[in-house]
């Protein structure tokens, strides 16, 4: 048992912080969020220049890391800036099915991502697909001129500045199959793909993505792409929950100050026990998601069961927790939690968007029973 | 024990469903529906249909010009509003500051301020909190001083929802610094927003909108006939116009309308190859939102009908607030979590008038997320539900 940092991730940790801390103030954030791009592109060229995008790959695939600590190593701090840079389209959703199937053009892209120069993104979500994942109508066909995709995706994360898209299709079964699963990638300029691009409740981008007729070019063998899908997103749940943990961190720390300099009825908030007791849940509670988060990170590379059970122990976790730090936080402040010019709000609503993305906390409780069931 | 309406009660219901049916305009109530943006021209065209047919100020007698419900028909009046996705009434004028004139002002207050609610010549609005005073009202310290026959008031309100719209303000200002208790050195005015030294700003709320303000005062001269109650006395003002404030929080009507948005959507949004309605989990939280409605809207009638007895309602105000507030909290949840990844899609405009893009994903969708950060509120304002607990511990429990 080993639960101190080793070398290289302790000094990775700390050019984090340091670069977060000096240079992300939350105005910062902000005024990337409001780009059109929805991020600053020169932050995050020197954020991919301190090697925290080549931290989630491992050396075969370009990278400096790739395991379960170096992504919640990494997220973790992203969310204790709420950082808006696309480290999760790109380094984890659109990086990982290139490292996985390959394919002529990779090795390239995966160097130009983790340089901070090739922005991806993973389009796999589809309208009616709410957080099933296998669920997938795209369908792929073969013809003379090669792979050719028709069908629509839905909040399609930083999809509209993206310059690669690793699309997934059905080239055979049903709707909800997990065979007949194929990955493809598109390029931003391809005939055929229209992209709607729009912003979110808590200051990320996404965009709607309509497929017609658009040229594709396989990763891997079509028909078997559904471990690696189940994998990326595997890496993303640890990844968002890593972020949650940070997320609440920073949004415990606001309130804590809050309490202690705001005053009512002649002294701090803070003394009054109603609050003292409901800061100490969140305490708990944040407590019992770093331990999910460690658990998760420490069992990416563990045999699907056991990596699932515990990635969707994170997410629920995560799901749960993000919410109840989320309202807890704004009602100890009172008014003020509630303003835009406040930064806690803006971490509240991360917190509970997350819930959002690849299955919320029911999914992930209802999955993680229906796995435990299985074995 | 019968709670069902009397035959009496079903009438009123009737009556007042077929008025909403046939008055409210219809682009007004898409607008509603569609939790798009009121303007303030809205709010006053909807006031003042409701005038002409003299419901507008629900609690006041009607040799007033009130409707002169009682409680069991103001009750049935405010659900077939929210049924009928009617815009609330804004309280201010009618629900705060005309019950308090009537019960505190002058025959002059009265002659000159009741008749403009009616009409919708004053859009007030409630200038209490301040930045130092949230809860702790009572340590307010906005002051007036008295000179002449003027106070000269300097000071910061905020939080003043609608300020932007408002022409003038009922305040709570301090008059005695020095009385022996916080509370009685207070004093409640009646403030032009139109005179020199009231500067309005924006606060931008954490869903980008703009509902509430700062509003800073500077040597503003408020005539001494504009003091409603005695000087120092405002806190007996204040406390008499909270218990109107109070009893409009529980807002089970919202509530019942917001589970039935819910089971409609939740038929619609597919989890998993069925309708989310079916699904395991949300059905049984949707069912265990529904009992507590169930119960939460029998507790409300229970109230309403000892006040139609004539019985003052007590600290079980403070039960209904909190209960009710956090019902509704749920139910905006429960609507976020239904609509799954679309919940992420934030475009401000939509919620103009005259934005006509396709919506991104379900039309439902749009408004659910910020809904739900919006209603965050509840909890916070009104007496937040801590500061309930409190007067529940001392006043009800003796604690
Ligand atoms: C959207 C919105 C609209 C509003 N509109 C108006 C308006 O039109 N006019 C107006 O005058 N005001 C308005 N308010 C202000 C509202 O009444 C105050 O926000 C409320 O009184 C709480 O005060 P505060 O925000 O300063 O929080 P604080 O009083 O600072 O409270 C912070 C936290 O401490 C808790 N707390 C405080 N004291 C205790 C205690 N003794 N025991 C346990 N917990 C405690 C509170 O419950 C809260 O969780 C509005 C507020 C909001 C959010």
């Amino acid at each position: 048992m080993e639960f101190t940092l080793s070398e290289e991730r302790r000094m990775l940790a700390e050019t984090a912080a340091r670069y977060l801390r000096e240079r992300y103030p939350l105005e910062l954030r902000h005024a990337n969020a409001a780009r059109a791009e929805g991020f600053s592109p020169a932050q995050w060229r020197e954020m991919a220049e301190l090697g925290l995008v080549a931290a989630l790959l491992p050396p075969e695939a370009g990278g400096l890391g790739g395991a379960g600590a170096d992504i919640a190593l990494v997220f973790e701090h992203l969310g204790r800036a709420l950082v808006v840079e696309p480290f999760l389209a790109t380094g984890v959703l659109g990086a990982t099915p290139l490292w996985r199937l390959g394919g002529p053009e990779a090795g390239a892209l995966l160097e130009s991502a983790a340089a901070g120069a090739t922005l991806l993104a993973l389009a796999h979500g589809e309208p009616e697909g709410r957080y099933a994942p296998a669920h997938v109508a795209t369908t792929a066909r073969e013809g003379a001129a090669g792979w050719r995709l028709a069908g629509r995706k839905a909040v399609v994360l930083n999809g509209d500045a993206a310059a690669r898209l690793v699309v997934s299709a059905r080239v055979s079964g049903a709707l909800t199959d997990e065979d007949g699963l194929a990955l493809f990638l598109v390029e931003a300029g391809a005939p055929g793909l229209t992209r709607r691009g729009y912003g979110t409740v808590e200051g990320g981008r996404a965009a709607e993505i309509t497929l017609e007729d658009c040229p594709a070019a396989p990763l891997g063998a079509p028909g078997t792409a559904f471990p690696v899908i189940e994998e990326v997103l595997a890496r993303a749940c640890l990844a968002l929950s890593a972020e949650v943990l940070g997320l609440a961190e920073t949004a415990k720390g606001i309130t804590l100050e809050h309490m202690r300099t705001r005053k009512q009825f002649g002294r701090p908030i803070g003394q009054f026990q109603a609050l003292q007791h409901r800061m100490v849940e969140m305490v708990l509670e944040i407590e019992q998601l770093r331990s999910a988060v460690m658990l998760a990170a420490a069992r990416l590379g563990a045999p699907r069961r056991e990596r699932e059970r515990a990635v969707s122990a994170a997410k629920n976790l995560a799901g749960r927790v993000g919410r109840l730090v989320a309202e807890e936080c704004i009602q100890i402040h009172g008014g003020i939690g509630m303003t835009w010019e406040h930064a806690l709000p803006h971490y509240a609503k991360r917190l509970v968007m997350i819930d959002h993305l690849f299955g919320d906390s029911d999914h992930h409780l209802a999955r993680f029973r229906d796995l435990g069931m299985a074995g | 024990m019968d709670l069902d309406l009397s035959p009496g009660e079903a009438a009123f219901r009737d009556e007042v469903r077929a008025w909403l049916a046939a008055a409210l305009p219809a682009r007004i109530r898409d607008k509603v529906r569609a939790q798009k943006r009121l303007t303030k021209a809205d709010h006053e065209a909807w006031h003042a249909l409701l005038a002409g047919r003299g419901w507008l100020c629900l609690h006041w007698p009607r040799a007033l010009g009130g409707a002169g419900f009682t409680p069991v028909q103001k009750h049935i009046f405010e659900a077939e509003m929210v049924a009928a996705d009617a815009p609330r009434i804004v309280p201010f004028g009618p629900n705060m500051l005309g019950p308090v004139l009537i019960e505190f002002g002058t025959a002059a207050q009265k002659a000159h301020c009741l008749p403009r609610i009616l009409s919708g010549a004053d859009w007030w609005c409630q200038g209490y909190s301040e930045p130092g005073a949230g809860s702790d009202l009572a340590s307010l310290a906005t002051r007036a001083v008295r000179e002449g026959d003027h106070y000269i008031v300097n000071g910061q309100k905020t939080w003043t929802t609608l300020g932007h719209h408002a022409n003038a303000m009922f305040a709570l200002v301090r008059t005695d610094p020095a009385a022996p208790k916080p509370q009685q050195g207070i004093s409640f005015l009646l403030i032009d927003m139109a005179s020199p030294g009231v500067e309005v700003r924006p606060i931008v709320t954490l869903d980008g909108e703009h509902e509430v303000n700062e509003v800073w005062l500077t040597d503003v001269r408020v005539p001494v006939e504009n003091l409603v109650g005695r000087e120092n006395d405002g806190w007996t003002v204040a406390k008499y116009l909270l218990g109107f404030e109070r009893t409009g929080l529980a807002g089970t009507a919202f509530s019942r309308q917001g589970f039935e948005h819910l089971k409609r959507i939740a038929r619609i949004e597919q989890a998993d190859g069925r309708p989310l309605a079916e699904d395991p989990a949300f059905s049984l939280r949707m069912a265990e939102v529904e009992i507590d409605l169930m119960a939460m809207d029998v507790f409300n009638l229970r109230m309403v009908s000892a006040a139609n007895a004539g019985e003052a309602i007590g600290p079980e105000a403070s039960l209904i607030k909190i209960k009710g507030t956090e019902l509704r909290q749920r139910i905006t949840d429960l609507l976020r979590r239904a609509v799954g990844p679309y919940a992420m899609p934030f475009v401000p405009e939509a919620f103009d008038e005259g934005y006509n893009d396709a919506p991104i994903g379900p039309g439902h969708a749009a408004p659910l997320a910020r809904q739900y950060f919006n209603m965050r509120k509840l909890s916070i304002y009104g007496g937040s539900n801590e500061i309930q607990k409190n007067i529940v511990a001392k006043t009800m429990l003796g604690l």
